[in-house]
């Protein structure tokens, strides 16, 4: 089995962000980078299946000189190899055109499965895992929360509202990993290790021939905002029995939300 | 301008995220002078159709076989985004739920149209569709705009957008359904209901959400109560749900869901930045905590200082006689 994992390589969940320069920036507090959470899922998924049918599994980047770092990370945890493609062209680019880069790139590849996180965290589209198998004209299922395969057929159960629905696709197919699904191994010294000797093809523009016209112009940016801020709370302290009476008045008479 | 608007049925109903949906979309058209229609695909729904009338969304079409009684994400998707391009749709409008999150990427890339998840303000500015949404779980907004003739998908976050009835009469239109079978997708073979007991946080209006300081799983029966009374969800903190104490589909946070109920009562849960991205943006926030620095205290419209062990069965009995008061 041939199994690509598709990784983003992201702010922590622990950064802080201030809107600056009067919405035109961001300024980042705590600036440490990793991999998407989910996207160890999928690199873990990645590794288990390749533990039961045998196979390759390479961790995918679209990124900057930094998003080694995250590549190194999958390698470490055991995926094969890697590919970075990092051009300046790519930087910044919407859903859409990120998809269009990474299935220019796969389309070339034969595989059998491409894993991905649910959502990549910062950006929190949602969106990529799905373009890219639109474009490469191959199912995909969402939110998967587990995931059995025999070898030409998937059948997961995915995460819905109230539920879950129990999805089946044929291979290759594109897959995106909801927590719940397993639980990503820590790398291993050895692991480690190995990692730094193992390949990261690094691939630009010109090496997958697409350029700037393949991308979208339609949708500009406006600038960034602070969420509203909370007006300043009430603290009830009192005795249990006072608070809680207190408290219930407070939300059907003030707050009007019962 | 001219706007389709998916509505998503369940169990034999339009969803209420999907009229919230249409009845901003129309907010926009009407401002900008532009219409807006609807699309719906299934196995019998022309009846359910309908029902749409009531968001005043004028003209809908109805996409109806047997082949399509199971929900087959690319295959509807790919019905959308051809349909949108026949018809000269500008703007394709989801809800950002399950589903609308699975069709919508989709539909971006079947029509090329760029997309924009999970907004949560929708306005016009200079003349333009302009479009807010969420960023680091919430902690920061973006603000996009699609410039004049730019195409675009969209999803729109429930709970948020207010829904506008203004009934009028309703056209179905019944579209015939191409050959799409090159089409790779996936299929729903089943769905699995979780228990009935109780709604999903994702779709509740209200809900109790416990942490760590619950101490044991035992302890969530007495929010669950509460949540029965109120007619609301059951949350959790990761803390309490990586204890095995509460499934995963509670969960609420950056790695868990974003919810935006009315109602947030937060008991035993210290407010890590990772688990206020999930529910600062719900209208009221209730903490209980008997740790007075605890973070949750600056996110909270109504604080209680104490012991959740003391303060919820109280709270449960002060609920249940206002609801018994109607
Ligand atoms: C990548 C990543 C993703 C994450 N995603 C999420 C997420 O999606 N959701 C999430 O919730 N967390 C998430 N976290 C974890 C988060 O950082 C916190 O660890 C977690 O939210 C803490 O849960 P808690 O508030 O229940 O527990 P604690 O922080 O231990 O707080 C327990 C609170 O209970 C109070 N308490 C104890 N006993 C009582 C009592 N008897 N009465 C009243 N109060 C009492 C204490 O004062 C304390 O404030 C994530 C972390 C990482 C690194
Ligand atoms: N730049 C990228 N490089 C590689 N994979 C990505 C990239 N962006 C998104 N993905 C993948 O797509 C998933 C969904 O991301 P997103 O659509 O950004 O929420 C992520 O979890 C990754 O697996």
């Amino acid at each position: 089995m041939r199994i690509f994992c598709l990784i983003k390589h992201v702010r922590d969940t622990e950064t802080k962000i201030k809107v600056v320069e009067d919405g035109k920036k961001l300024e980042f507090i705590g600036d440490n980078k990793i991999i998407s959470p989910y996207d160890e899922f999928a690199v873990e998924e990645g590794l288990k299946i390749k533990e039961k049918f045998g196979g390759e599994v390479i961790s995918l980047t679209l990124g900057d000189e930094d998003a080694i770092k995250s590549l190194r990370q999958a390698m470490a945890m055991g995926t094969d190899s890697s590919i970075l493609i990092n051009d300046p062209l790519f930087y910044n680019l919407d859903p859409l055109s990120t998809a269009k880069v990474i299935a220019k790139v796969l389309e070339k590849e034969q595989f059998d499965l491409i894993l991905t996180g649910k959502h990549g965290v910062g950006d929190d589209n949602q969106a990529v895992s799905s373009m890219v198998a639109s474009m490469l004209n191959v199912p995909v299922i969402t939110v998967a929360v587990s995931l059995e395969i025999d070898g030409q057929t998937l059948k997961a159960k995915r995460e819905i509202e109230g539920g879950f629905e129990v999805v089946s696709a044929s291979m290759p197919a594109v897959v995106t990993c909801q927590k719940g699904l397993n639980e990503p191994r820590y790398p291993s010294l050895k692991g480690i290790m190995a990692a730094k000797k193992k390949e990261i093809k690094t691939l630009s523009a010109k090496d997958i021939s697409i350029d700037h016209l393949s991308f979208n112009k339609g949708i500009s940016f406006k600038g960034y905002l602070e969420p509203p801020p909370r007006p300043k709370g009430k603290i009830i302290e009192k005795d249990p029995k006072d608070a809680a009476k207190e408290l219930v008045q407070l939300l059907h008479e003030e707050a009007k939300v019962l | 301008m001219k706007f389709l608007v998916y509505f998503e049925v369940r169990d034999g109903q339009i969803k209420k995220a999907s009229f919230e949906t249409a009845s901003a979309a129309k907010k926009i058209a009407d401002e900008i002078g532009g219409e807006t229609f609807g699309i719906i695909i299934g196995k019998d729904v022309s009846s359910i159709a309908k029902s749409a009338q009531k968001v005043g969304i004028k003209k809908i079409f109805v996409i109806e076989e047997e082949s399509l009684s199971k929900i087959s994400n690319s295959l509807y998707a790919k019905i959308i985004a051809e349909f949108t391009k026949e018809q000269g749709f500008d703007g394709v409008f989801f809800s950002a739920t399950s589903q609308g999150k699975d069709l919508a990427p989709l539909t971006s890339g079947f029509s090329d149209f760029p997309y924009i998840s999970d907004c949560t303000s929708l306005l016009i500015e200079d003349g333009k569709v302009t479009f807010v949404k969420p960023i680091y779980s919430g902690k920061g907004l973006l603000k996009q705009q699609a410039e004049s003739g730019a195409k675009f998908v969209v999803s729109l976050r429930p709970n948020v957008f207010p829904l506008c009835e203004a009934p009028v009469e309703v056209e179905v239109e019944k579209i015939s359904l191409k050959d799409y079978s090159s089409i790779k997708t996936a299929i729903v073979e089943d769905i699995e209901k979780g228990s009935q007991e109780l709604l999903d946080v994702a779709e509740a209006d209200i809900i109790i959400s416990g942490g760590r300081g619950m101490k044991g799983p035992e302890n969530f029966q007495m929010l669950k109560e509460v949540a029965k009374i109120v007619g609301g969800a059951m949350g959790a903190s990761r803390a309490a749900v990586d204890s095995g104490w509460v499934p995963h589909a509670h969960q609420v946070g950056q790695t868990g869901k974003v919810v935006s109920p009315s109602l947030y009562i937060a008991c035993g849960i210290s407010g890590a930045i990772q688990h206020l991205a999930g529910m600062s943006s719900s209208k009221v926030i209730v903490a209980i905590n008997k740790d007075k620095e605890a973070p949750i205290f600056n996110v909270a419209t109504y604080g209680v200082i104490g012991d959740l062990f003391e303060v919820v069965p109280h709270l449960k009995e002060e609920l249940k006689a206002l609801k018994e008061q109607g």
